[in-house]
């Protein structure tokens, strides 16, 4: 289904939970909200669904405003934070729910339960109650409860959330496929920017009742187009003096700059390819992150974080090294500027 | 009479063993519990066994003749009549005002809740005494319903509404934590899916309260048919006619047949014993109910 949103805003007494909210979904895109807790996702979706109603603004299915259309009639599935599975209904009951509200033939039913039960791998469990089922599981259930009665439109609120991390992943992969193969366009909200990259092919960063950015995850990631995308999306440090960077010296002019640890290259001096275009530094705390090293390291007043492949012999606090600073994004007035080390092209670079 | 009045929900599960830097030295212990018990039985065990004793004092058979009698008989049918109207009555309005106060937002609302705790405040007499103010021959509406050949004072009328102000907290009372509780993400997802409002009532909603409500319908029935002081004010006490069970008692009594006061007295003992008997059983249920819900959170959590 093809979703419009246009201009919709919300207020919850004093609070504007959304506002002036307009994008556009195509059919069959799996889109992810992102965006920090109270920041308005899910009260997006759940004007989306009709559970809530717009201050103003009109959203539209498929061409046609719904504003006015109940819940009931608006063709959606919607997968709760805490899945809201019937709690005295079995786990069989629970998804031919919708289906028996459709008043559908009681041999469709059944086929249609099965059929969602086998591709939510839930065999075995038709007669259990949810509080007999583990976290993963309930999360099936209500996924596939959402998905049996066939709608025109997928919501999942925090579809994670409740999980833990090693189910989570399995989850997110197996989440992804199944809603490929059903092939329903949907949408799902999430704070956690590696779950919205990782399942979404796009994305819609929500700040503040506002939407920052829409686009594909690694577009977003490459190309921020406001301070808080930028600092948002990936790991980040804020730095408030650019010209002090060597290869950044003509950038003058810019408020702030952000630049992440993967933009950063930190070593020995027979290390750094590029001397030249690099500060010298001092490493003020090293951490393990499982795959590679984080190394904290102070450039001038300020403190850069880095990565350091765990393959390259590991960095001491107080030890003198190079950094080299490939990119950052400088900020002014709000516009987000994409900038290069210029010394690494110097064609003379100069050794100290 | 008030003995399934607002008793606290006692908290089983919170009494497990307690962890030893907590727990008290034996002799305090014993001597805790001793006084409870000591204390029970002074003022619970000791006047019911009494009212079982003295009813069956003369013989089982003065006990079934004063049980009975065509004007006890009457009682038990009066004030069977009475809890027939009022708990349906209070039933529905619990389950509204549960629901309206848990699930909506609405300005009022903090009015209602107390609004609903008032009939616990007050007197009963007082609750009876407003019904006297209003409909009686001398009260507000007294002439206009004189006229109109009504009588509401010192008949069934009277006595439903008294019974209906005194006993409507119960349901609500019970449902409301339950409700609050549950959240309405439940009917959201059955909205969602296409079910009408009817439909999100009683396949939804009731059935995750049912325990509560069945709970609230006993306490309230209970109380019903138990209300002395507010029946008493509005009844007029004429024999055979407006006289409930409590009022029944009450006029044996002060004509000197204790045998028959108590005879009829036990019946409502028998009441009070089936009501704690099903409300513990109520209370286990709901109890399982929320344990459920508890282990489900924390499944969630890790």
């Amino acid at each position: 289904m093809h979703i419009k949103v246009e201009r919709i805003s919300k207020t919850f007494g004093r609070f504007e939970a959304v506002k002036d909210v307009s994008f556009e979904i195509a059919d069959g895109r799996l889109v992810g909200i992102l965006g920090p807790s109270g920041g308005g996702k899910t009260t997006i979706l759940r004007m989306l669904a009709g559970l809530e109603t717009p201050d103003s603004g009109t959203i539209y299915f498929d061409g046609h405003p719904v504003n006015d259309v109940p819940p009931q009639k608006r063709g959606i599935g919607f997968v709760f934070q805490n899945y809201a599975l019937f709690r005295h209904m079995t786990v069989f009951d629970n998804i031919a729910f919708g289906l028996v509200v459709q008043r559908r033939k009681k041999e469709e039913i059944r086929e249609r339960v099965a059929r969602f039960i086998e591709l939510t791998a839930l065999n075995g469990l038709e007669n259990r109650l949810p509080h007999q089922l583990s976290g993963g599981q309930r999360q099936r259930v209500a996924f596939a409860r959402a998905l049996a009665p066939e709608p025109k439109l997928l919501l999942l609120d925090e579809p994670f959330a409740a999980i833990d991390a090693k189910v989570r992943k399995e989850l997110r992969t197996w989440l992804k496929n199944t809603i490929r193969a059903v092939g329903v366009t949907t949408i799902f909200v999430t704070h956690d920017q590696e779950e919205a990259v990782e399942v979404a092919d796009e994305m819609i960063v929500v700040h503040q009742g506002r939407v920052e950015q829409q686009g594909a995850p690694i577009d977003i990631y490459q190309r921020p187009q406001s301070p808080f995308v930028a600092s948002f999306i990936g790991e980040t440090t804020v730095l408030d003096n650019i010209p002090s960077l060597r290869g950044f010296e003509s950038a003058a002019g810019f408020e702030r700059a952000i630049i992440r640890p993967e933009f950063v290259e930190v070593g020995t001096e027979r290390e750094i390819k590029l001397p030249g275009a690099s500060n010298r530094g001092k490493v003020r705390n090293v951490f393990f992150r499982g795959m590679h090293w984080q190394v904290d390291v102070q450039v001038g007043d300020s403190i850069l974080s880095a990565y350091r492949s765990a393959e390259l012999p590991p960095l001491r606090p107080d030890d003198d090294v190079f950094v080299l600073v490939h990119r950052l994004y400088a900020f002014e007035h709000g516009r987000c500027t994409v900038l290069e080390n210029a010394a690494k092209t110097d064609p003379m670079p100069v050794s100290i | 009479m008030d003995m399934a009045g607002t008793v606290a929900k006692s908290g089983f599960a919170a009494a497990e063993a307690r962890p030893r830097h907590l727990t008290e030295p034996p002799l305090v212990r014993w001597m805790l519990i001793g006084i409870a018990l000591v204390f029970l039985a002074l003022v619970l065990l000791l006047p019911l066994t009494t009212v079982i004793a003295e009813a069956l004092a003369k013989g089982v058979q003065t006990y079934l003749a004063a049980v009975t009698e065509p004007d006890a008989l009457s009682a038990i049918r009066l004030t069977l009549l009475v809890a027939a109207i009022a708990v349906p009555l209070n039933t529905v309005f619990g389950v509204a005002a549960a629901w309206a106060i848990a699930k909506f937002k609405f300005s009022g609302r903090n009015v209602l809740v107390t609004l609903i705790d008032l009939p616990f405040a007050v007197s009963p007499v007082i609750s009876g005494l407003i019904f006297v103010l209003l409909f009686g021959a001398q009260g507000w509406f007294g002439p206009w319903l004189e006229a109109a050949g009504i009588k509401i004072i010192f008949a069934l009328p009277g006595i439903v509404l008294a019974t209906v102000f005194v006993t409507f907290p119960f349901v609500a009372r019970e449902l409301l934590p339950v409700m609050q509780a549950q959240g309405s993400e439940e009917e959201e997802a059955a909205a969602g899916m296409g079910a009408g409002g009817w439909r999100i009532f009683f396949r939804i909603t009731l059935p995750n309260i049912k325990w509560g409500l069945l709970y609230g319908i006993i306490l309230c029935n209970a109380r019903a048919m138990g209300e002395f002081g507010a029946v008493s004010v509005v009844s007029g006490h004429i024999r055979g006619l407006t006289n409930t069970i409590p009022l029944h008692v009450e006029i044996l009594y002060n004509e000197y047949q204790f045998t028959a006061s108590f005879a009829v007295a036990s019946l409502l003992v028998l009441l009070a014993l089936m009501t704690l008997i099903a409300k513990n059983v109520m209370e286990w249920k709901q109890q399982q109910v929320t344990q459920r819900m508890r282990e489900e959170v924390e499944t969630d959590a890790h």
